[in-house]
């Protein structure tokens, strides 16, 4: 089995075997990052540009991590500095990068789509790292992994998946992952941010405490405050009251029930203190694999023969 | 030409033997060894290495894997390879390893294998056991113990078997082309 594609823009796209052999060769790179030397020489020589139109903290860290600890070297560029403040287009900056032949880019962009267009126009490999509210595939790998590495399984697991599913990446990318690998994903979160006719695919519940009375992961999605304005819940507190995770409503779950959550947490909103720092969180966990994940996702894409 | 079974079970368990008497003569004991198998078949061979030191001494030697696949020299010239066991749960600086493989050929697995060894610490000594010597080095590479020379053409395949994976130990000898067909 090899992943024998030049780029990563989706989890749609992958087969359950492609899938399965990113999480067992991330499973193999978790060693490097414990080891008082974090490096290996694998991809020595090979360029990777961070191209980050968002903000990001983890994820752009992250991934330049993951890319110095196999030995490339990586570069970063975030808007604020860069010439798409000059009107450049994406088209534009990427082609401009392309000239320094970079082996890999890795691209967040608030448009849906747009690592997708770079794939067709550059030959190097392009890693979507979140296109708008479409995808965000090495994060739902690194919470598959998680979720893989704490219960051993995928399969027949119960996910629920809860908060602003219709404008989240990460929950798309995790609906298809999970669904792929065999376990039953449930979303739970107001009718307003249910993207329409998502029933047929995924379960569909409002009442959070009914959602998550069996299910053995909970993922939570961060509220994006700045859409309040746009009267998809009536106040902070209230969205807090009816779809925050903490303990009483955790209190109907399963004991051994795990919480993730990809960040930045909005304490007090969609998750309390006690349970985003308690037992059953797996937040840092998330962000450790997430440089193990990234790696392999390098090794898988850069480290086979050049076409 | 036909798979030809050069070494059977008994011959490997001997070589294996003798190979343990070899490093504790070579090292006057046990003291500071640490034993290193190259995954796959490298691995279980260290296994069944210190097995027989146990045997023999009545101590049971540190033993792990080392897994040459992110420092070979091939890297961009074929397929990204499957990773393998990489587990070396104890110190190295200042210990003598003896590093194991199944089949010594090229010599380039083991360069990758030093390097690797060599970003877990400072080793005092390294010394190489192989079950096999089948020639054609390309670097300037030797072994400290030999199970068994065998002298080959580049047309042929060495194979070793093990207990664990393969049900029983043996090395076997076969034309290349049959191996790609299989």
């Amino acid at each position: 089995m090899r992943l024998n594609r030049k780029d990563l823009l989706g989890i749609e796209e992958l087969s359950k075997e492609e899938i399965e052999l990113i999480l067992s060769t991330a499973a193999s790179f978790k060693e490097v990052s414990e080891r008082e030397i974090k490096k290996v020489p694998t991809l020595r020589g090979k360029t990777i540009i961070n191209l980050f139109y968002e903000a990001s903290t983890r994820t752009r860290t992250s991934f330049e991590i993951a890319a110095k600890r196999m030995s490339a070297d990586a570069v970063n560029i975030s808007v604020a500095a860069s010439s798409a403040k000059k009107g450049e287009t994406l088209k534009d900056t990427a082609k401009n990068l392309e000239a320094m032949n970079p082996d890999c880019i890795v691209v967040r962009h608030s448009s849906a789509g747009a690592p997708h267009m770079l794939a067709r126009y550059l030959k190097s490999s392009v890693i979507n790292a979140g296109d708008g509210a479409h995808e965000h595939p090495s994060q739902a790998l690194l919470d598959m992994f998680t979720v893989k590495e704490r219960l051993g399984r995928l399969e027949g697991l119960r996910i629920v998946i809860a908060g602003d599913i219709a404008h989240s990446r990460v929950a798309r990318s995790n609906m298809h992952g999970f669904k792929k690998m065999g376990a039953e994903v449930t979303l739970c979160g107001p009718p307003t941010m249910m993207p329409k006719g998502i029933e047929s695919i995924c379960g569909v519940k409002s009442d959070m405490k009914d959602a998550i009375k069996d299910a053995d992961v909970i993922m939570m999605l961060r509220i994006q405050l700045e859409r309040q304005k746009e009267a998809l819940f009536p106040s902070v507190r209230e969205y807090s009251r009816v779809y925050g995770l903490d303990n009483e409503k955790l209190n109907g779950s399963k004991k051994d029930v795990i919480i993730l959550h990809p960040g930045p947490v909005n304490r007090g909103v969609e998750i309390s203190p006690e349970v985003a720092d308690g037992p059953w969180s797996l937040i840092l966990e998330q962000v450790k694999n997430g440089v193990a994940v990234r790696m392999a996702l390098f090794y898988l894409l850069l480290g086979g023969v050049k076409e | 030409m036909k798979p030809k079974v050069v070494m059977d079970k008994k011959s490997v368990e001997r070589a294996m033997a003798r190979i343990a008497h070899e490093i504790l003569e070579r090292n006057r004991g046990v003291e500071n060894l640490v034993i290193l198998g190259i995954p796959t078949r490298g691995y279980h061979l260290a296994m069944m290495l210190q097995k027989k030191i146990e045997e023999i001494e009545g101590v049971s030697l540190q033993a792990g894997a080392v897994d040459a696949t992110l420092y070979r020299d091939d890297i961009g010239l074929k397929e990204a390879q499957p990773l393998k066991k990489m587990d070396i749960p104890f110190p190295i600086d200042g210990k003598t390893v003896i590093m194991v493989d199944d089949v010594f050929f090229t010599g380039r697995t083991i360069r990758a294998a030093m390097n690797a060894l060599m970003d877990f610490g400072r080793p005092v000594s390294i010394q190489l056991a192989v079950l096999v010597d089948r020639g054609h080095r390309e670097l300037p590479i030797r072994a400290d113990y030999v199970g068994k020379n065998i002298p080959t053409s580049l047309k042929e395949d060495v194979k070793v078997h093990v207990e664990e994976l393969d049900g029983t130990s043996e090395v076997v000898v076969m034309p290349t082309e049959d191996r790609r067909r299989q």
